[in-house]
């Protein structure tokens, strides 16, 4: 870990000087332990406070579009993906792009330790184990008990596309993705998701964290703040929360690299995955795409086949 | 508003749904035209609303006409490959596929939200379409569903 950030130091202090970028987007640490946090370096001399470590949680690709000037972003497989999507969808300029990829063994999901040890006071990261002294007590948590339910499942720990990689790869088994997950929802009866879903969007209080932490989400107007038509109320109502998140969920239908920012950003650990992770299967098993797998293609609601499934017709 | 009318007939006391039907322009709101031109009856039960083309419909127009009470949706556009625009029912049956997914997914009635093709032809087959489609949603009754905003919603325009 420490040999891959003096590198990433390096090669982001050469890229300053040599004036080849105006900026890297990378992370810092944060305020708070176990939180990393993205920063923007614009002088070599600035470069010593670029972090990498299992905390960098956020989605670069988020800030990419918005940061003006040419750019190197340290990018993990799924900013990678998001980036390929940004670039399929004409929002990045290839050539502004400088990426640093690097393989990623997975982030940290600070919920399930929040959960048992309370507020986070202090926190260490050592040889794959976490030692945490939280406000209710302190505990010891191996890396793969606290890893985010996204990494666990990854199938793209390496950037799709990159212009320098820095580190080692990561070997993971190239299977037909799996959807566990959304297969043991939809084995569910229709009434027991609808009381899943009732409860979970109870939850939301339409902060729209999500919508911001995504990558992907990039709409000038989103229609949450329409006014014209107004899509949404201002006030908290459990069917409208759900209008919002079933509304940005088909939005982001075969757009989706499945980063789980929106999960990690959300104050109330409202499930929003089990929505995306929903379109991303139908996705897959309806028009074999995956999103962002490469620099080249098109999302998958962008094309169409002539015999596409239809099941979805009204019976007569 | 449309779907704020009263609900039921005070003579018959008989539960009428409203149903919002999106139909495209050239196909199935032409087919409508046909039905009622050659007086083909069918239940009063949807509220036409007339979208240039099939692709036009955006997923939030199903999910607002859910939030604003309407007890059922159609959607219907051009049988694929008779599109005016060539393509456009083509995209919107991936949109559809999706929609239709997801909101049975989240838990929605199966017959709540309906989506066909009828072409311009077609009138006595829209007709049925409507049938079919009326039936399923009275015996369903009135949308008390997942998306049903209680105080009606944001008003329109």
């Amino acid at each position: 870990m420490n040999n891959i950030i003096n590198e990433i130091r390096e090669k982001a202090r050469q890229l300053l000087a040599e004036g080849k970028v105006d900026v890297v987007i990378g992370y810092e640490k944060g305020s708070l332990p176990l939180k990393a946090t993205p920063c923007f370096v614009h002088s070599p001399e600035g470069v010593d406070s670029l972090i990498w470590d299992e905390t960098c949680e956020n989605n670069l690709a988020a800030y990419a579009a918005k940061t003006p000037g040419k750019k190197a972003i340290i990018t993990k497989g799924c900013d990678s993906r998001a980036l390929a999507v940004l670039l399929q969808e004409n929002q990045l300029v290839r050539d502004d792009l400088f990426i640093i990829g690097v393989s990623c063994s997975g982030v940290i999901d600070q919920r399930n330790i929040l959960a048992e040890v309370g507020e986070i006071l202090e926190a260490k990261i050592s040889d794959g184990k976490i030692s945490v002294k939280g406000m209710e007590g302190d505990k010891e948590y191996l890396f793969a008990e606290v890893k985010d339910a996204t990494c666990q499942t990854c199938r793209y720990p390496n950037p799709v596309m990159e212009d320098l990689h820095i580190g080692e790869t990561i070997e993971v088994a190239q299977d037909a993705p799996a959807f566990a997950d959304v297969v043991a929802l939809e084995e569910k009866s229709a009434s027991d998701r609808q009381d899943y879903f009732k409860e979970q969007m109870s939850k939301c209080i339409r902060c729209y964290a999500c919508r911001n932490a995504c990558p992907l989400c990039y709409c000038q107007e989103c229609f949450v703040d329409c006014n014209s038509p107004r899509w949404l109320t201002g006030g908290v109502n459990r069917a409208e929360n759900l209008f919002f998140q079933a509304g940005r969920v088909l939005h982001l239908a075969g757009r989706c690299v499945d980063c789980g920012a929106c999960t990690r950003a959300c104050p109330q650990g409202v499930d929003i995955r089990a929505l995306n992770r929903k379109m991303t299967k139908d996705v897959y098993v309806m028009y074999n795409h995956e999103a962002g797998i490469g620099e080249e293609g098109k999302p998958a609601l962008n094309e169409y086949t002539t015999n596409d499934p239809e099941q979805f017709l009204v019976k007569e | 508003m449309i779907m704020g009318e009263i609900q039921v007939d005070a003579e018959n006391k008989k539960y009428e749904p409203k149903i919002a039907a999106f139909l495209c322009n050239w196909c199935s709101y032409a087919g409508a035209d046909l039905a009622g031109v050659g007086r083909v009856q069918y239940p009063a039960t949807i509220r036409t609303i007339r979208v240039p083309c099939s692709g036009r419909i955006n997923p939030l127009y199903v999910l607002k006409a859910m939030a604003n009470g309407a007890d059922g949706v159609l959607v219907s556009g051009c049988h694929p490959g008779d599109c005016h625009y060539i393509s456009g029912n083509y995209v919107a049956r991936r949109k559809f596929a999706l929609i239709k997914s997801l909101l049975s997914h989240v838990g929605l009635e199966e017959d709540r939200v309906n989506f066909s093709w009828v072409s311009a032809a077609e009138g006595i087959r829209f007709a049925e379409v409507v049938k079919g489609v009326t039936e399923r949603v009275s015996a369903l009754g009135p949308n008390n569903g997942i998306f049903k905003v209680d105080d009606g919603g944001a008003a329109d325009e």
